[in-house]
């Protein structure tokens, strides 16, 4: 087994609770950060490990921290995207209800590298038992005097509040998850200004994935060397990939980034189910353009993924059988995007209600000549039009079905 | 007209508004604070909660029907939330909507003339590594075939 970073104590009892996760050595590079290293010190070895974003755009938090505005009047703000909702995604659930003090001990570091003094953890609102654990973790955090007015007995102020959505896929974009914390209809905003200097109450904000904030504890009290040595020198560290679908074993793996997605599949998730044979893979959560048989011999990192056409996202993998049918599998993702759109920009709205109607008409049997090429227009005339990446997450998956499986759609 | 609000929700919202930076932002967990009592949102306490918060009448309701998990007509005593997005399809979650539909004897988005059941279909729940998964209220069940299913209705009833 490669070895975790994250995730290395997971079968561990009780992990949820402190005392486990002091007696396993939590908190020590909060402390860490806290007495022996200056905000630019932390800062500076985050920007060296270039942690990627886990939660689907790949961006670097150190590079992200950075933007927020070094001298300024107002509050700053952290929220963590909690928010999983992206298809086939459920790590974040798996890493927050093991163990939920390693996202705090993140948050903890990343809140004193910028200067917050307050922050909000944005969980999907299905997610109640997460929630509850949180909430726990939050009070055990704050007893122990890791969190609030004196944390580890230094002068850093932290208050942490756990905040539950209400169901609104639409609410993971981080500019309709700040509307969203604010009360109001997750709507996201346009951009720029970003949230790092307009954010929550349009105050600079950070906004940052479970799992990336899980990676912090590592990166500084092992440091950045460390980090960038394991997984890929450009994409370091390792990814927690949840596989689902017909395989033997699906569940969340903790690899090396550049693990090759066919070594995912068969060696760690046990291959396919029953004697099945694999069709294809989507491999970054539903909005990642789908891979065929023949190209799943690629390294699961950001850069390999977007050349071969497709992304990482949030490293969902879902695996396609050969007796699946792909035109069903468009009905799924064409249903989900057309509910999920929050109606604000009139291509997505439009479009991908219609996608829908059409795929619907064609799953019946009842498709009409040209067909096909509609649905290609409708996702074509969404992409890059829309104030969202929603827009682009529901076409690039639909037009690569429709490049990759076309004959399936036709018949 | 005002709503029938208990003194225990009262001093839950009152907990809440003093966690929270601005009124406002506490929106969300208000409404679910109130829901949790019912199963659903009336017009009155809608107008009760934008009171109570400062804001207008129209943005409580803006917020009620975006947000799929906010109810404005009562759902049954359990409501069973099937998941049916593709790695719960994968795993046969449309056939344990059928099954449901036959054993409940109603359609999907309606609710047994008991009002005990209320059926709905979702989007993803996040449980794809035990799909096909389901919820029962805010309850998480997966791995689901028909004789889990059983047996869940069974332990409900």
């Amino acid at each position: 087994m490669p070895e975790r970073l994250l995730t290395k104590d997971f079968e561990l009892d009780g992990l949820s609770r402190i005392e486990t996760y002091l007696a396993r050595g939590g908190y020590r590079s909060a402390v860490k950060a806290l007495k022996d290293m200056s905000p630019p010190a932390v800062l500076e070895e985050m920007k060296k490990a270039n942690l990627r974003g886990r939660g689907g755009a790949g961006f670097p938090a150190g590079v992200k921290w950075g933007f927020i505005p070094a001298r300024t009047d107002k509050l700053k703000y952290l929220c963590v995207n909690a928010d999983e909702g992206e298809p086939g995604t459920f790590k974040d659930r798996y890493l927050m209800s093991h163990n939920p003090h390693l996202l705090l001990e993140g948050m903890i570091i990343t809140s004193y590298c910028v200067g917050i003094h307050e922050a909000f953890i944005y969980v999907r609102g299905e997610y109640e038992a997460v929630a509850q654990r949180l909430e726990q973790a939050v009070a055990e955090a704050t007893a122990r005097g890791y969190l609030g007015s004196h944390v580890a007995g230094t002068e850093f102020r932290l208050d942490v509040h756990v905040h539950r959505g209400a169901g609104a896929y639409i609410c993971g974009e981080e500019t309709a998850l700040l509307e969203s914390l604010e009360g109001k209809r997750g709507y996201p905003r346009l951009k720029p200004p970003f949230p790092a200097s307009v954010g929550l109450f349009q105050c600079p904000t950070v906004i940052n994935n479970v799992e990336t904030l899980c990676n912090i504890p590592f990166i500084i009290l092992h440091g950045a060397e460390a980090f960038t040595g394991r997984g890929l020198p450009r994409d370091g560290g390792t990814r927690i990939f949840g596989v689902s679908g017909p395989v033997n074993r699906p569940g969340c793996y903790e690899l090396p980034v550049g693990t090759p997605l066919r070594e995912i599949i068969f060696r760690q998730a046990g291959g396919m189910k029953d004697g099945k044979k694999l069709k294809a893979v989507i491999p970054g959560g539903l909005s990642a353009p789908v891979l065929r048989e023949d190209e799943i011999d690629v390294p699961m990192d950001c850069e390999s993924l977007s050349a071969a056409g497709s992304m990482l996202g949030s490293g969902a993998i879902i695996v396609i059988d050969q007796a699946t049918s792909m035109l069903q599998v468009l009905v799924k993702m064409a249903k989900f995007y057309a509910h999920e759109s929050c109606g604000q920009c009139t291509p997505c709205r439009i479009g991908t209600s219609w996608i829908d109607k059409i795929v619907r008409r064609l799953a019946l049997g009842q498709g009409r000549e040209g067909d096909v090429e509609d649905i290609k227009r409708l996702a074509l005339n969404i992409k890059g039009r829309t104030l969202c990446p929603l827009g682009d997450a529901a076409a690039l998956p639909i037009l690569a079905l429709i490049a990759k499986f076309r004959s399936e759609l036709e018949t | 007209m005002s709503p029938e609000i208990s003194d225990k929700v009262k001093r839950q919202v009152e907990d809440i508004l003093s966690r929270y930076p601005r009124r406002e932002a506490a929106l969300l967990p208000v409404l679910h604070c109130l829901q949790k009592e019912r199963g659903f949102l009336s017009p009155e306490e809608e107008q009760w909660v934008a009171e109570r918060l400062g804001i207008k009448p129209v943005k409580v309701r803006e917020v009620v029907t975006f947000y799929t998990m906010f109810r404005r007509q009562p759902a049954g005593k359990y409501h069973l939330q099937v998941c049916s997005n593709l790695s719960c399809w994968l795993a046969g979650g449309d056939s344990l909507l059928d099954y449901l539909e036959s054993r409940l004897g109603i359609k999907t988005g309606e609710t047994t003339a008991d009002g005990r059941f209320t059926l709905s279909q979702v989007e993803c729940l996040g449980g794809c590594d035990e799909a096909p998964c389901l919820m029962v209220n805010l309850d998480y069940h997966t791995g689901l075939d028909r004789d889990k299913l059983d047996r869940l209705l069974g332990e409900l009833d």
